[in-house]
């Protein structure tokens, strides 16, 4: 969709062509622009759908090996009429919203004064180059300790998980300001801290949300992994719960509603760059 | 009031940029200072502004303030340095915010501004919706906002295309006939200077130093109508500055 060359053919070039050999320019541009295909996503959604359950019905594939979408669609419409569909969901958002926002901020703050200061550049970068790539997985018995089997641990996963890549998205496009705009605030005798609110931040906006976009993709792959020890709903939990009785329709369509999740994420996401950015083309 | 530059002399790393040079702005008067590329007029500007530290030498300011300025030392900028962000009179208005001023009185800031710039009717635009010569009317309007006693315009028309900056230096002209503000004006392109300048510095190439000032006495509002005049004169910087300029081409810069 994006890449797309546009293929002339020359066979139409030679029939335009006249008796005194004038033809028209061949037209080597277009390419490399994005044009919003609205319908397109769906499209690809349901025609994915549509072999599975053929494949399923046909006995093509086997109901062992993975269950059709009716099925995992039966399995929702149970949870929705028991009423668990709200319990497991609820449990999950909280945990999500809680981790993810407490993470995300604390990584912006973070990643500012790394941004900002060259003592808390040269003291915490390493540190946080040292413990992003710990899997937080790992870490989920220490939190445990620390925090709680309840919902601390489970929140504190979420919140390590999202704010590491905050920190790196914030300061990355805190490098990237224009030192120039910087110095044209300086010049105006603008205060430090009008010059980081009115200058700094807007202008490494565009990065703190493209690292919002990754971090809550995060947060929603550490659900379940949180959700492995001591918790009784939740979607992970119901995710993990499904795959220890081998209930396949039940596992599919707890990783339905994670996709959906993480659409709906992405969907406010686009909504908040929409607002945040209008400035940029 | 007046700006004097003191025997400023300035290295980066192992290289002399600026070597001992001295000049006074006066008050309400445009200095030019042109030099061949890279012999320090950047570095000499941000000096002048309080941007930079000089290694050898001072940079003084003279006389009272004038009333109510806001920031008497204020730039120009050759890329504009535009929030892109903020619209017109949300990037005038930036400038006036950490000064305590009571919101109408800023609105008449800048309503006022932007009527003198010929900006009224784009005080909601974004920077990316004008065109160059518009974005560099937007910062003259930022400038006027803070009314500056001396401006530091770094190749402000540098990056418009020649029938822009002729309709912007006729704007420029206009402006100090109204407002006689002083400027320290940067430039490469010798007819601005001639234009504006009622000095002209040549600096020779790096090391800069002070190569010859050539005075210009016609008042500013003529000089449109004596380009004859002018062109003498921007031959006779040309001649100075020939030599420096082709000696510059032919060095390889070590800093990067
Ligand atoms: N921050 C800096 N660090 C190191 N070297 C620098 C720095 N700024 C400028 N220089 C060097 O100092 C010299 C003078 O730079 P400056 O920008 O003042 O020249 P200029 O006369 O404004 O050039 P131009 O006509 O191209 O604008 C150049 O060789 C440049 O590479
Ligand atoms: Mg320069």
């Amino acid at each position: 969709m994006s890449h797309d060359a546009t293929h002339e053919q020359p066979a139409t070039d030679a029939a335009t062509a006249n008796e005194s050999g004038q033809r028209p320019v061949p037209f080597r541009g277009g390419g490399f622009v994005h044009r919003s295909l609205g319908p397109v996503a769906p499209l690809v959604f349901l025609a994915i759908l549509a072999v599975w359950e053929l494949g399923s019905r046909s006995g093509f594939i086997s109901p062992i090996a993975l269950p059709a979408p009716s099925e995992a669609f039966g399995a929702l419409v149970d949870l929705f009429q028991t009423g668990m569909l709200w319990k497991h969901l609820g449990a999950s958002l909280y945990r999500l919203v809680v981790g993810w926002t407490l993470g995300s901020l604390l990584g912006i703050a973070v990643g500012l004064f790394i941004g900002l200061f060259s003592l808390a550049r040269a003291g915490l970068l390493p540190l946080v180059s040292a413990l992003f790539p710990v899997p937080k997985i790992a870490l989920l018995p220490l939190f445990i300790i620390w925090f709680g089997i309840g919902e601390g641990s489970k929140v504190a996963t979420i919140l390590f998980g999202t704010f590491f890549p905050t920190v790196i998205a914030t300061y990355g496009g805190v490098d990237n300001v224009d030192r120039n705009l910087i110095r044209m605030g300086q010049s105006f005798g603008m205060s430090w801290l009008s010059i980081v609110r009115k200058i700094i931040l807007p202008g490494a906006m565009p990065a703190i949300l493209s690292g919002f976009r990754i971090s809550a993709s995060i947060a929603i792959v550490l659900l379940v992994a949180a959700e492995m020890i001591g918790a009784e709903f939740g979607v992970g939990a119901y995710i993990l719960m499904a795959g220890a009785l081998f209930a396949l329709d039940q596992l599919i369509a707890g990783v339905a509603l994670l996709s959906l999740i993480g659409l709906i994420i992405a969907w406010l996401i686009g909504k908040l760059e929409k607002r945040l950015l209008s400035w940029r083309t | 009031m007046q700006l004097l530059l003191q025997n400023i002399t300035h290295h980066y790393g192992g290289t002399t940029v600026l070597d001992d040079i001295s000049l006074t702005v006066d008050d309400g008067e445009i200095v030019c200072i042109v030099g061949p590329s890279g012999c320090g007029k950047s570095t000499l500007l941000r000096i002048a502004g309080g941007l930079e530290k000089p290694d050898q030498g001072q940079a003084l300011l003279a006389g009272p303030e004038p009333d109510g300025s806001l920031n008497p030392l204020t730039y120009i900028f050759q890329d504009f340095a535009l929030l892109p962000w903020r619209s017109v009179e949300g990037n005038v208005s930036l400038v006036l915010e950490d000064h305590g001023i009571a919101a109408a009185e800023r609105r008449a800031i800048i309503a006022d501004v932007l009527a003198r710039t010929n900006l009224s009717d784009f005080a909601k635009a974004l920077p990316r919706q004008l065109s160059g010569g518009m974005k560099q009317r937007v910062a003259i309007a930022r400038a006027l906002a803070v009314k500056p006693a001396i401006m530091l315009m770094d190749e402000p028309l540098s990056a418009l295309d020649s029938q822009t900056r002729e309709l912007l230096m006729d704007d420029l002209v206009t402006l100090w006939t109204r407002e006689r503000f002083s400027a320290c004006y940067v430039t490469h392109n010798l007819n601005e200077a001639v234009r504006l300048g009622r000095r002209i510095i040549v600096l020779s190439r790096r090391p800069g130093r002070i190569r010859d000032v050539v005075e210009i006495d016609m008042p500013l509002a003529e000089r449109a109508d004596r380009l004859a005049e002018l062109e003498t004169l921007q031959r006779r910087v040309w001649e100075i500055m020939r030599e420096e300029a082709r000696e510059a081409d032919r060095e390889i810069s070590d800093v990067a």
